[in-house]
């Protein structure tokens, strides 16, 4: 099993959601996150006075998934979260020990 | 005897004008300052609005506005012991001429919160505001309504550009001066949390402003109206202002810029709402925008001065150079109501020594008062409270428990 969390634009999140819907993945983390990479944030100006920025709101999504989709589930989103500007995002996965479901105690393949 | 109509208006005003602080300006402050210091300016506000209100009835009601001398009333009317329930100010029954001044003496001090937020004790704010409501408000109230000095010259303040926003605007600069910078001003200062509360904060302003200005006619006629529409006037005019200079400068128009634009406006043309025609009202928005945009830059930028929300800017910058206008406006070939058998330079000079004589009262006076609430109470917060936000550390609550 593998863990898949992408770093994604804030708009970004419901088309990345339908895609990986149609690939059969029904279940996600979803978390707003701030941060920042090469855009190092931005700047934005009230009464004239300059602010900087530091972080820029993005979407965290975590997924854990089967090895053999894994691959598919990284192409998709990097696929749909492209928009070919810097602050697209990252995706970063690695390998899952344990996977339990709470209500029933399934354990790993089960519990996905 | 009493004029219903009158009457009903000046309750109505009443009611406009008290919207203007509770919770017109406390949201308009609100959502300028960070998140962990948003209820500590809405309870700066709503304090200040009952402080101001008992104070106003325990003493600054008759100080201001019952006979004494030229700089000060008397004690006659303290606690409103001499008003009578049928007793008659023009065409309105008194106590509806005390509450309507009372919702001035709210807002006034209340305006002053700008300077200070996100940094002060709140003790300094309740010292503060006593002090200042006895001894800077209520004289120049009577100055320039009660009676005094200012009054007999013939100085022409229909709404308070002089005894609210001068005032207002001078001492939130002094206390911005005397109290410090915030800690991380002005390179890494947090933006506004919630620029929409700004927006709806300063829409109440507007609409309260009707009250304001056209309330201050005290009587439901032709002045009131024209009063009414050259406000709207100059508030959207000097919004247009600050849309467009912001569009051509930095390449997009903000909200904030635009409703900040509005409240420049409004304390523009509130000297003069009364005594001018709407060609005046358009002139005041555009003066008032231009002027009240590049103060704001000049105070905050080149000075360096943390009047941390402009009010020394918006306020006291827009009060004055309405004030100054009016000598030009009120006449009647601007058709304004025309000047009282003085020229325009004579009105022009009667309207300077009125600025001059406040500005440099509203100075000494609040250095003193600063001094006293400094030395009673303290002024500042601990650095490491200003760092965490006065909304847990001064009040223990929290502003957003999402």
């Amino acid at each position: 099993m593998k863990m898949v969390t992408a770093i994604i634009q804030t708009h970004k999140l419901d088309e990345v959601r339908e895609a990986l819907n149609a690939i059969g993945i029904n279940g996600m983390t979803v978390t707003e996150a701030k941060g920042y990479g090469r855009t190092k944030g931005h700047t934005e100006i009230y009464r004239g006075a300059e602010y900087q920025i530091n972080y820029i709101p993005k979407f965290k999504i975590d997924l854990v998934v089967d090895d053999g989709i894994a691959e598919n589930v990284i192409e998709t989103i990097v696929k749909t979260a492209n928009t070919g500007k810097i602050g697209d995002g990252k995706i970063f996965s690695w390998d899952i020990e344990t996977v339990i479901r709470i209500r029933t105690g399934e354990k790993d393949q089960q519990a996905l | 005897m009493f004029d219903s109509g009158d009457t009903a208006w000046i309750l109505t005003s009443t009611a406009l004008v008290l919207v203007m602080t509770m919770p017109g300006l406390a949201l308009f402050y609100g959502g300028l300052v960070r998140s962990r210091n948003i209820l500590s300016v809405l309870m700066h506000c709503s304090a200040i609005c009952c402080l101001s209100s008992v104070l106003w009835f325990a003493l600054g009601y008759s100080l201001a506005f019952t006979e004494g001398n030229a700089i000060l009333g008397d004690f006659s009317n303290v606690f409103l012991l001499d008003m009578a329930r049928d007793a008659a100010i023009g065409t309105i029954p008194e106590s509806v001429f005390f509450g309507f001044q009372m919702t001035f003496a709210v807002i006034t001090p209340a305006l002053i919160v700008g300077a200070y937020v996100e940094r002060i004790k709140f003790g300094a704010v309740l010292m503060f505001t006593s002090l200042w409501l006895l001894l800077v408000y209520v004289p120049v109230c009577h100055w320039v309504w009660g009676g005094g000095w200012l009054a007999d010259m013939g100085i022409l303040d229909f709404a308070g550009g002089i005894v609210v926003h001068v005032t207002a605007g001078v001492s939130a600069l002094v206390i911005a001066i005397m109290l410090g910078n915030r800690s991380k001003f002005p390179d890494q200062i947090s933006p506004p949390h919630a620029p929409w509360m700004v927006m709806v904060g300063a829409a109440m302003l507007w609409v309260g402003w009707f009250g304001f200005n056209a309330g201050s006619a005290l009587s439901a006629g032709s002045d009131a109206g024209m009063a009414l529409l050259v406000t709207h006037l100059s508030a959207a005019t000097a919004s247009l202002v600050w849309l467009t200079i912001e569009w051509i400068r930095f390449g997009k128009p903000s909200l904030i810029g635009l409703v900040t634009g509005t409240i420049a406006g409004l304390a523009t043309i509130t000297p003069a709402s009364g005594f001018i025609g709407p060609i005046g009202g358009l002139i005041c928005g555009l003066v008032g925008g231009v002027v009240c945009y590049y103060c704001v830059d000049l105070i905050k930028v080149r000075f360096n001065i943390d009047d941390s929300l402009d009010v020394f800017a918006v306020h006291g910058v827009g009060g004055a150079t309405g004030t100054i206008l009016v000598a030009f406006l009120a006449t009647e070939s601007m058709s304004g109501v025309g000047l009282d058998g003085i020229s325009v330079s004579g009105q022009l000079v009667t309207q300077i020594i009125g600025v001059a004589s406040v500005l440099v009262w509203s100075v000494i006076a609040t250095i003193g008062i600063i001094y006293i609430t400094r030395k009673l109470v303290g002024l500042r917060v601990e650095l490491e409270d200003e760092v965490e936000g006065l909304d847990y550390k001064a009040h223990g609550e929290t502003g957003y428990n999402l």
